[in-house]
């Protein structure tokens, strides 16, 4: 378990910090590069609906270790926004509250090895994602 | 960071040099529309090779300015989608089939010039 690294989300600016930083991470943990693009893209998605929806928030990564001690990297984008009324929609390719394209959060959850949403309405969503590295050896 | 268009001809070209925020991708719809009227341009190219993550937003707006050129009588030809993004692509559920894309920017000029009817001279 390394140290969280948080960054703050207010600015479509910050959604790339934060895929940028994961790919570094991934990059230090020698995430192959499909690997790497594939979770720079989740985040990416997460990311936008924090602006999109909540305005702010943030996205915490984080080095994580398997059972089987496979690295991986966790992702928390979280925000008090306004919340997912139905969340079975939400996973729903092709429905979208936003005018986008309907395919942020099932999109994302396709892209990584683990995927968690709890979202209260009105009080906010956390996603949470894993991407584990292949092994090694 | 603003995407240079280089005007070639008959064609547009831009190359993205960086990744793109998201208001990066609208502007750049914008310079695209007003450039293609400004200079009656007959094609675009969007140079995408740098780009490491083509996310639903990105990817929606650069068939936005397919669409939108279309419409304005122009072709537009992404070119440059590395192997890794276009793998993301197709996991993300992201449909291009309606968008012209080509390997690198020498085959979608290729490509342009193959579609661009030949001038009527009246020879």
């Amino acid at each position: 378990m390394g140290e969280p690294y948080r960054v703050a989300i207010t600015t479509d600016a910050d959604v790339v910090t934060a895929r940028q930083r994961a790919r570094s991470m991934g990059g230090e943990l020698g995430f192959t590069s499909t690997d790497l693009t594939l979770l720079a893209t989740a985040i990416s998605e997460v990311a936008r609906n924090i602006t999109a929806y909540a305005g702010e928030g943030e996205v915490v990564l984080r080095v994580v270790r398997g059972l089987n001690g496979r690295e991986g990297i966790e992702v928390i984008a979280q925000d008090d926004g306004p919340g997912i009324a139905n969340v079975e929609l939400a996973l729903r390719d092709g429905y979208t509250t936003g005018g986008g394209l309907g395919l942020g959060l099932p999109g994302a959850r396709r892209l990584v090895d683990e995927f968690e949403l709890q979202t209260t309405p009105g009080e906010g969503t956390i996603v949470r994602l894993v991407k584990w590295g292949r092994d090694v050896g | 960071m603003a995407v240079p268009i280089l005007k070639q001809g008959p064609w547009l070209i831009a190359s993205i040099q960086s990744a793109l925020t998201d208001t990066d991708v609208l502007r750049l719809q914008d310079d695209v529309m007003g450039q293609v009227g400004r200079y009656r341009s007959r094609g675009i190219i969007v140079d995408v090779t740098a780009l490491d993550v083509m996310d639903s937003f990105v990817s929606r707006s650069l068939r936005g300015i397919a669409h939108m050129t279309r419409l304005r009588g122009a072709e537009t030809v992404i070119v440059g989608i590395q192997p890794e993004v276009a793998f993301a692509m197709v996991q993300l559920g992201m449909k291009f089939e309606d968008v012209h894309t080509a390997l690198d920017l020498e085959e979608g000029l290729a490509f342009l010039q193959s579609i661009s009817k030949e001038p009527d001279d009246g020879g």
